[in-house]
């Protein structure tokens, strides 16, 4: 098929950036929408224009690199990474708009990559369990209730590859971090550390810039693991707790 | 004039820190041989870590939790993104909860069986050992694993083995190690204990009075190319399996570390060990980038069939029973579907090759789930694998529910590595590799499920402990400044050869060379190899880099974000180890786990090792690019496991 | 704590959860008072002076009522204060547009900041014209209620004002409800329909019930 692209192209995080647009043809419905980039790559690269910059790795689905909105979408339509959208989803002479992610907390470095250093950050305030290699206790010596270990495990399944933020109108970074304090803190391993684990994420998310929840529920949908709006309302329970008992001390 | 293939072979090469005894002894015994840094003074040491997979993550936690000054590097945009992320199926621990007659001594016998003889009983032994605490860390971390209804861990069997001893988090196990690593790394980055360095590539190493002392690295974003110096360099960039272009690695794994580090001493052990993964989606035309691995897992309550006859292109449920061949179950009969990975890729090319093959070029098999849905409903099959499935069908457009699966091998992991010793310490003192980067544990096959176990034994447990020996024993090592002629040395080499490639201005884009070579590597060095094959393409490489150098064309400046310069320099390495592949390949006349030469084989075409010629690792020392590399030859001795000829009929 | 909750995003959207409930409680009380209209003036008048004589002999003459205006200034105070800040956050974090822009969220979720902007002038103009009379179309009367209120509909502006804000407060109900359940941390996967479903009743109730005394006046149900 023949597609018309309008891509952002911004030469680096100072430059203005605009959409340019590129046709490309002979693409098969087999491709992933990356490897339909690709060729878009190889075309300009010939023709002695820089190649459109675009973050992926693992293609599929789960390392979290790949950020592209498209069509107004985060990830595309399919609710799914960007990798893993594949160009039966389109029709032959569409005309596809592709963006970076936008928020102010995600700078784009060139074209559509942008630096989601701030998630790291919001790890690294608290989203861990504090067991220095050698302490750790013999694995069955603590039970873990099947229905607490999928409920970990739901959240822990978050790639941190910001649609939640790209899609949020308000540029929140609330679902990435309540997946990861839902996914330690439901667990008997990261209850000592729960309440300034929720209390540490959240300030440090508020000091990267990103907006407030008003829970439109675009980062749910935005998902490709499918982790549920609820994260957020659980989060906000363990804040609420958190605060209270912190409160009390 | 010698070629390339007239390579000369030197003295042999020996590991000569493993201490001797009984097997289960050697790791207690080295632990207490091994000289302790003095906690106050371990801040004092800088240790570089290149690689954020699970045993860089692992690693680089471990020695800061230490108390050493760790400065670390991914190439990727946070150190949560390694491919160990991408691992499926789970991870071996000898347990032995399930009762069923597992214990650390059948997993070192399993592991020493699987890897065809070819691994040292020594190491293999430890990470059997170390496999039960990785297990008790990666929960108190907060690992997910699957559990039952009575909150305890489950396990399940996983492919090669009969016992049930594989950890799993659903299909995402790497995912879940790799991130309680990354959390745990985390941490340190937080305590100011480990300085990270995302979006920052390694290019070269810096030896400095025969010691690895540093490395020069670009910053992705900014372009800008640096130095930085330590006390010791730990390489644990992953393995070499995207040389053949098309594999199940991300797209951006490379051997770029290994092989600079190789250029700079260290030998480089077992190239032509490639495995070669049975379960992976078909590619389906030339714009293919990548292929995407389907856990092995679902071999546990899948079939693999063809039509019995050639040429049988009827849809697959219409190829009645008795007319399908289920050739594992045929010829395997005891484990049947279950055989280890080679076995099973080499059984599936035979019968492509046979013309037998299914769906487009007849590249394919079928892996059909219809029994295990008339067995166990098609809820429990969702249950265990509906995530595999929506991604099969999301590739594919086919619902592996109502058709069979089809699934080809491919290129997935890389055996070989650089040469370590039992410390995991190279041939340059001071530079450690591990993980997928060394060739410790696998000998010839690695076995499913145990590259996590072996990447996380590396960085919790086993460097943490060795590491300290070397920097006990060089306490007061000179400082490095750039001004170092050796540092100006590298630094100038690293330029010219990026102003290289961006001058060269020519009319073909670095992917066409990478397909190129990788088609080259897939055809002569794949999944049968022989004398005439790889002579064949030991030919083609020197053209093929000859032709790099003239024609790459490379847009844009090596002052800022340019990922076509990243991947053409990346294609400069595996354009010299495509060349060492194939002449380790060619050297090692013999077959054993994933390396099958067609010439030697039993009349029944099983796998034919040579032992007495070939019973060693081949270290491998590089002399120059297009140069005969030197051979060192490290004997292995097999006291506990004796070879025999693999069997799994 | 406090310091800790006015700080954070979190903590702000819980104030403006609490206050928000606070005002409805008010408005599910104050909205059944005024159905008292539709039972003539006697009985709606008598109901305006209990309201300031609620509490005696313990409290005085109006305390009771002052207390409740003081405890809702705060609430509208701290409710727009939150609003305000975090809509200015939210605007920082996504300064750039998507060129490609598609419909998003629901409608109530999208009109929260439009809503709570026209119920914050509606609250200045029902003040206006129905407590301080500063603004009311016919002579207001002090302690009669009934002919004051019929006074305001008998306008088409009054109509109108008053209807679309009713409307606008249905809206700002429906998700502000269901999202102060969520921001409170009482929301879940089982509960999410029954939130809903009661977020979408009061909505409606308390629209109807407001919006029943112009349309009564409108009619001539009452005049």
């Amino acid at each position: 098929m023949k597609l018309t692209l309008r891509v952002w192209r911004q030469k680096n995080a100072d430059a203005d950036g605009a959409m340019s647009t590129y046709e490309v043809d002979g693409i098969s419905s087999d491709m992933s929408f990356l490897e339909m980039l690709d060729v878009l790559n190889e075309q300009l690269i010939l023709s002695g224009e820089e190649p459109v910059a675009f973050d992926h790795d693992c293609r599929e689905g789960i390392c979290g690199a790949c950020s592209l909105v498209i069509n107004g979408e985060a990830h595309g339509p399919e609710r799914t990474t960007t990798c893993q959208l594949h160009m039966r989803s389109f029709q032959d002479g569409d005309t596809i708009d592709i963006e970076p992610w936008r928020a102010s907390a995600f700078p784009v470095i060139k074209d559509l990559v942008v630096d989601r250093s701030a998630f790291d950050r919001i790890i690294q305030a608290g989203g861990y369990i504090t067991a220095p290699t050698g302490s750790a206790p013999e694995a069955h010596a603590t039970p873990v209730p099947k229905p607490d270990a999928d409920f970990a495990f739901e959240h822990a399944e978050c790639i941190g590859c910001g649609a939640c933020v790209a899609a949020c109108p308000n540029g929140a970074a609330m679902l990435f971090t309540s997946a990861k304090v839902n996914h330690l803190n439901v667990l008997p391993q990261g209850a000592p550390e729960r309440e300034t684990r929720v209390l540490d994420m959240v300030t440090q998310m508020d000091a990267e810039g990103f907006g407030g929840c008003t829970l439109a529920g675009e980062c749910a949908t935005a998902c490709p693991k499918g982790i549920p709006l609820v994260s957020i309302t659980r989060m906000n329970k363990e804040w609420l707790r958190a605060t209270r008992k912190a409160g009390k001390r | 004039m010698t070629t390339y293939a007239d390579y000369r072979t030197g003295e042999p090469v020996a590991d000569t820190k493993a201490p001797s005894g009984p097997v289960h002894e050697r790791w207690d015994k080295r632990r207490f041989e091994a000289k302790l840094v003095n906690p106050a003074n371990r801040r004092k040491h800088t240790v570089i870590v290149v690689g954020t997979g699970l045993a860089g993550g692992s690693a680089g936690a471990t020695l800061a939790e230490q108390g050493y000054h760790v400065v670390q590097f991914c190439y990727q945009d946070s150190p949560r993104r390694a491919h160990s992320i991408a691992a499926q199926g789970g991870i071996n621990a000898a347990k032995n909860y399930r009762n069923d007659g597992d214990s650390v001594h059948r997993l070192f016998y399993d592991t020493v069986k699987g890897g065809d003889f070819r691994a040292r009983e020594s190491n293999v032994h430890r990470l059997a050992q170390i496999s039960v605490e990785i297990i008790d860390q990666c929960v108190a971390q907060g690992v997910p694993f699957a559990r039952e209804y009575g909150g305890l861990l489950d396990t399940r069997s996983f492919g090669g083995v009969q016992v049930s001893r594989t950890f799993y988090a659903r299909g995402q196990t790497g995912q879940q190690l790799l991130l309680g690593a990354y959390q745990a790394l985390s941490r340190q980055i937080a305590a100011g204990n480990v300085e990270m360095h995302p979006r920052t590539e390694m290019l070269d190493l810096i030896v400095i009075d025969g010691r690895a002392r540093g490395i020069v690295a670009r910053d992705l974003v900014t372009g800008k190319i640096d130095t930085y110096f330590a006390d010791a360099v730990v390489l644990a960039s992953g393995g070499y399996g995207n040389v053949f272009y098309l594999s199940t690695n991300a797209m951006n794994s490379n051997a770029t570390a290994v092989w600079r580090a190789h250029r700079r001493g260290a030998y480089f052990a077992n190239p032509c060990f490639t495995q070669i993964h049975p379960t992976c989606i078909p590619r389906t035309g030339d714009h293919q980038s990548k292929l995407t691995l389907m856990s092995e897992s679902l071999r546990n309550d899948g079939r693999i069939w063809v039509p019995r006859a050639k040429g049988d292109d009827r849809p697959p449920n219409e190829i009645p029973e008795d007319e399908r061949d289920y050739y594992l179950e045929r010829i395997y009969p005891s484990f049947g579907n279950l055989v280890p990975r080679d076995i099973a890729s080499r059984a599936a090319k035979n019968v492509c090759d046979e013309g037998r093959g299914v769906g487009p070029g007849g590249q394919g098999v079928y892996l059909d789930f219809a029994d295990a849905i008339r067995r166990m409903g098609r809820a429990a099959v969702e249950a265990k694998y509906g995530n595999l499935f929506d991604m099969y069908q999301r590739i594919t457009d086919e619902d592996p529910y109502q058709v069979p699966m089809r699934i080809y091998p491919a290129v997935h992991y890389t055996m070989g590595g650089l040469w370590v010793d039992y410390d995991l310490q190279t041939t340059v003192p001071g530079l450690f590799a591990i993980g997928e980067a060394n060739f410790s544990d696998h000998g010839a096959n690695r076995l499913g499920a145990s590259a996590l176990m072996q990447g996380l034994a590396d960085g919790y447990f086993v460097l943490p402990a060795t590491i300290n020996d070397y920097l006990a024993r060089n306490p007061h090592q000179e400082p490095v400044t750039d001004g170092h002629p050796a540092v100006r040395e590298v630094l100038a080499e690293t330029e010219d050869r990026l102003n290289l490639l961006l001058a060269v201005d020519g009319d073909r884009t670095p992917d066409s060379f990478h397909r190129e070579l990788g088609e080259l590597m897939w055809e002569f060095c794949g999944m049968a190899r022989t004398d005439t094959g790889l002579r064949k393409a030991l030919e083609r490489i020197p053209q093929i880099r000859e032709e790099f150098w003239r024609r790459i064309k490379v847009p844009g400046t090596g002052e800022e974000f340019n990922q076509s310069l990243e991947k053409a320099n990346r294609i400069v390495d595996y354009l010299e180890l495509a060349e060492l592949m194939c002449l380790d390949a060619l050297h090692r006349a013999e077959s054993c786990g994933g390396h099958f030469r067609e010439e030697s084989q039993t009349p029944d075409g099983e796998a034919a090792r040579r032992d007495d010629e070939f019973g060693y690792a081949a270290a491998w020392e590089f002399t120059g690019t297009g140069a005969a590399p030197t051979l060192h030859k490290e004997d292995l001795v097999f006291e506990y496991v004796h070879p025999t000829q693999r069997s799994y009929a | 704590m406090a310091r800790t909750v006015w700080d954070s995003t979190v903590g702000k959207k819980a104030v403006m959860a609490v206050s928000g409930l606070i005002m409805l409680l008010y408005l599910v009380a104050h909205m059944i008072g005024n159905l008292k209209i539709y039972f003539g003036a006697g009985e709606f008048n008598h109901y305006a002076h209990w309201l300031r004589t609620v509490g005696e002999p313990f409290m005085h003459y109006e305390w009771t009522l002052w207390l409740i205006r003081i405890v809702l200034v705060a609430a509208v105070v701290a409710h727009a204060t939150s609003a305000y800040q975090l809509s200015r956050r939210d605007i920082r974090a996504r300064p750039g547009k998507y060129v490609h822009s598609r419909p998003r969220a629901s409608y109530a979720t999208r009109t929260m900041r439009w809503g709570g902007i026209i119920l914050g002038l509606f609250i200045v103009w029902h003040i206006l014209d129905l407590t301080t009379g500063t603004v009311h179309s016919g002579g207001f009367q002090p302690g009669h209620p009934y002919q004051n209120v019929v006074d305001t509909f008998s306008t088409w502006y009054g109509n109108v004002v008053y209807i679309v804000a009713m409307l606008a407060l249905g809206l700002h109900i429906r998700h502000g409800f269901w999202s102060a359940a969520q921001t409170l941390g009482v929301g879940s996967r089982a509960r999410d329909r029954a939130l809903k479903t009661v977020a979408d009743v009061l909505a409606l109730l308390l629209t109807a019930g407001f919006v029943a005394v112009p349309v009564g006046v409108m009619t001539g149900v009452v005049s």
